[in-house]
């Protein structure tokens, strides 16, 4: 049962004048119930200190640890060796910038789309210390959490053709969020005001439909149906401000 | 070297540390939040079940107020407590949390009408009042009179999280993510800020400030089972004990959660169990019915995990490759259940023991979970000590959860804290001016500088520092664990001494270029070592039994000798923290009594103001 592992791991340090990117090679002896975050941590400790890989929970919540997978981005923490073959190569998320080996820079890159699709309720309200919460029901509030469960992982902007082309391209995560807001009877945004933000080209008319964002999302989050959802919309919406400047015209 | 200047220095921007630099943000001031990871990925993420608040809107949290959670809070303590702190905080926390609401949480609401709910294996029903229809719903958690711990689903901390960092978003609250303070800036009165070290490249940076918050959780990682992430290694702890001044209280009080999995130690929520889940023994039979007749699984996790222990001590425990464990089982709630409000919990199972919790029953030990020592403050969150220095959440002893947390009490109290404390930091801010002083600037980075040059030359011996760490974990989790005696805890104090001696031998076996993970952990363990010590030493000195304290060669609560908190300090040059004592409570609005859950054995005290017979003198009420 017991498999010798064969991990090709990329590696570059670009705080260090003599590194060059590369491919290395360690080997481990599989044991049982091991996870990528238990072969990571045991190849760091017993055979070379300086590699550089990021987790934090451990437990498939906090979106640190995607990676490529033999080729498929993924969180390594929740990804067991006996479901791999016994020859693992393990990169960096592309689209992302490189820290060094396995590292990339998730936090630049989550907080400028954040701020992009202005990631938070917009209201004209103020918060009253002394009234009640505004009343939602329960099926609103579990519609909302099903698209908030986006762990910001990067899984869906690796894998996605679009955006490994196009630097500006926001993303699935991007459009995932959109749609949460959307849903999200405290949020007075205008079907206008969304367009304003993904009604581009960088936006959702440049969604090829490729769907790697589907197949991969280590939360399942159902995003094909949201790209379908602000597809739609945005189109309605671009076909309505064409349809009013032409009636402003005419008028 | 590149210095930054601000008002105020969040260092840890998980749910308190944001909440803090909220308030200080909206009030106009400027601030920036330090964080080891991106804020998003900070371990409030991982906390599952909820949040407590007294909103009393379903019909099994009808009645409830303030002055029940305060109670709730108060026993869950053991009576070890500020209650004047958990006053405070127990009024607060219908606020933060309709608060939270008014930013875009989206909790579970009020669905009215009959449904059924499971408590102790057993099904009932309950209906929900049409009047309460769509206002924010609670579920039920140990040690709590009424249902109270309001959620979304289990992924609390998450949506929690994501909120939060919205509002950092929204207001342009600047955070410099993969950056590590490694040492405060003071002059032994004041703080001004702290040296930094960016763990992208490993350059050091100085940051300037008016007022410093230590936000960086709890030490969990000092332990070898836990459930907490990896970066919870109490690196803000290390800041403030290595200040020589500022204490620490009650770093002997760690929390052991009941339901860690095995082998993993990743936690499953006590929704679990608030939900009715049940454990269960290598025979498939219930036994918390037996120990605890009153609260059973519900009991405060303190009282639950040891009597996990014990029965698994008793050879009732399932034999597996990784020791004996216990069985969690929730299969009787169904799948729509636990597809719908036990979501992380069925992920949990299926991606990492490929157990399916709708038809198996889940492996289960107690585990390192939770930890109510820290850098000790005042209710207004400032730390003792040193002008400028806050703390709050975990990292902070504020102090209102004593010898045991309540579970759905840490969520709580990262935004209630965070709340009060941001205020208290704009207050202190208004009008306030400090001077840097270039010579404590320069001896900061000077003494973190000339740590990493002999890291780096090796030229201080050969040690390991991968290996001390394991070694370190091994002896809290033998001899400080969940059971423990003078005996052990001596051997413990021993034993940790001769890692810290050690410590100063490190050398890396890596260049130590760059964003190197081996430099920062030989930076950070020696720090490390040292509250491992003050965890060990404080809990060999604490001759008691109370809440997660347990203490086989003193069984009782010693009411009359320790209704006190232990403050631990470490001088310069000494191998060992200097323990002192104070009063754990100022006001006793609740006298010590029974929990009405766990063994029972108490020493009383025969304090009036503590039995509630005289009032305490005016000016200690202030």
């Amino acid at each position: 049962m017991e498999r010798a592992l064969k991990f090709n791991i990329f590696r570059y340090n670009a705080m260090d004048p003599r590194s060059v990117p590369q491919m290395q090679t360690f080997y481990l002896d599989e044991t049982d119930s091991m996870t990528l975050f238990i072969a990571l941590n045991r190849i760091r400790e017993e055979q070379d200190p300086s590699l550089q890989f990021d987790f934090c929970c451990r437990a498939g919540i906090c979106g640190s640890c995607a990676m490529l997978i033999n080729g498929r981005p993924d969180l390594a923490c929740h990804t067991k060796t006996k479901d791999l073959p016994a020859e693992i190569t393990l990169m960096p998320l592309p689209v992302f910038k490189l820290i060094g080996d396995l590292s990339v820079d998730t936090g630049t890159w989550f907080r400028a789309m954040n701020e992009t699709v202005q990631s938070w309720i917009h209201t004209d309200r103020t918060f009253d210390p002394k009234a009640t919460e505004e009343r939602m029901s329960n099926e609103e509030a579990e519609a909302i959490y099903e698209l908030e469960r986006c762990i910001e992982c990067g899984c869906c902007v690796a894998a996605c053709g679009k955006a490994n082309m196009r630097p500006d391209f926001m993303g699935a995560v991007a459009f995932n969020r959109i749609a949460r807001f959307i849903t999200d009877p405290r949020d007075k945004r205008t079907m206008k005001e969304y367009f304003d933000v993904v009604g581009t080209e960088e936006g959702i008319f440049g969604c090829l439909g490729l769907l790697g964002c589907e197949d991969i999302c280590p939360k399942h989050l159902p995003l094909q149906d949201q790209l379908g959802m602000l597809r739609r919309k945005m189109g309605w919406t671009a076909v309505r401000h064409l349809f009013d400047g032409l009636l402003g015209k005419t008028a | 070297m590149e210095t930054i200047t601000t008002d105020l220095l969040c260092i840890g921007a998980g749910l308190a540390g944001e909440r803090v630099a909220v308030e200080a943000a909206a009030r106009g001031f400027e601030t920036i939040c330090l964080s080891i990871v991106p804020p998003r990925r900070s371990h409030s993420s991982a906390a599952q079940g909820g949040m407590q608040a007294s909103l009393g809107n379903c019909i099994k949290g009808e009645g409830d107020n303030p002055d029940v959670h305060f109670a709730d809070t108060v026993k869950g303590s053991d009576w070890g407590c500020d209650q004047e702190v958990a006053r405070l905080f127990a009024e607060t926390a219908p606020i933060a949390v309709r608060e939270m609401a008014h930013w875009g949480v989206p909790w579970n609401r009020v669905v009215p009408g009959k449904s059924t709910y499971f408590k102790a294996g057993k099904e009932f029903e309950k209906i929900e009042l049409p009047e309460k229809e769509g206002l924010i719903t609670a579920r039920d958690f140990g040690g709590t009179a009424k249902w109270r711990t309001c959620y979304t689903s289990d992924g609390t901390g998450h949506t929690l999280l994501f909120t939060m960092d919205n509002e950092v978003v929204r207001l342009g609250v600047t955070v410099h993510d993969r950056v590590e303070a490694v040492r405060l800036i003071h002059d032994g009165e004041t703080c001004m800020g702290a040296v930094a070290r960016c763990l992208r490249t490993g350059a050091l940076r100085v940051y300037l400030a008016k007022a410093t918050l230590i936000a960086t959780g709890g030490y969990g990682r000092l332990y070898r089972e836990t459930t907490n992430a990896v970066i919870n290694d109490g690196s803000g702890t290390i800041l403030a004990l290595d200040t020589g001044i500022v204490p620490l209280g009650n770093m002997e009080a760690v929390q052991f959660h009941p339901t860690g999995i095995v082998p993993t130690n990743i936690l499953v929520t006590e929704g679990c169990r608030g939900d009715g889940g049940t454990l269960k023994d290598v025979n498939g039979e219930r036994f918390m019915d037996k120990y605890e007749p009153a609260k059973q699984e519900l009991a405060s996790r303190d009282v639950v995990s040891r009597w996990m222990m014990h029965h698994i001590r008793q050879g009732l425990g399932v034999k597996s490759a990784y020791g004996d464990h216990l069985w969690l089982d929730i299969r009787h709630l169904g799948e729509h259940h636990i597809k719908t409000k036990l979501r992380e919990v069925e992920e949990i199972c299926n991606s990492f023991l490929g157990v399916d919790p709708i038809t198996q029953m889940i492996p289960v030990r107690p585990a390192q979970h939770y930890s109510m020592g820290g850098v000790r403050t005042n209710k207004d969150g400032a730390a003792y000590g040193l002008k400028g220095l806050f703390a709050a959440g975990e990292a902070a002893c504020w102090d209102m959860h004593g010898l045991n947390r309540l579970g759905g009490n840490s969520l709580a109290e990262t935004i209630v804290a965070g709340k009060i404390v941001g205020e208290k930091i704009a207050d202190f801010l208004e009008g306030y001016e400090v001077h840097f002083k270039s010579a404590c600037i320069r001896e900061a980075v000077k003494h973190h500088q000339e740590r990493e040059d002999r890291l780096i030359r090796g030229k201080d011996g050969r040690e390991n520092v991968f290996v001390l760490r394991t070694v370190m974990q091994d002896v809290l989790m033998d001899k400080v664990g969940i059971f423990r005696n003078g005996e052990d805890l001596q051997k413990a104090v021993d034993g940790l001494q001769i890692i810290y001696e050690r410590t100063a031998k490190i050398g890396l076996r890596s260049s130590g270029v760059g964003a190197n993970p081996e430099l920062a952990l030989a930076l950070r363990f020696p720090g490390m070592a040292r509250l491992a010590l003050c965890v060990a030493a404080g809990a060999l000195a604490r001759t008691e039994s109370r809440g997660c304290h347990a203490r086989e060669d003193y069984p009782e609560r010693n009411d009359r000798d320790w209704l006190k908190r232990t403050l631990a300090t470490w001088k310069e040059g000494d191998s060992l923290p200097t323990l002192t004592y104070e009063p754990n409570s100022k006001v006793w609005e609740l006298p010590p009594g029974d929990r009405g859950y766990g063994v029972c054995k108490i020493i009383s005290s025969e304090d009036p103001v503590v039995c509630g017979i005289e009032k305490p003198l005016p000016d200690s009420i202030e």
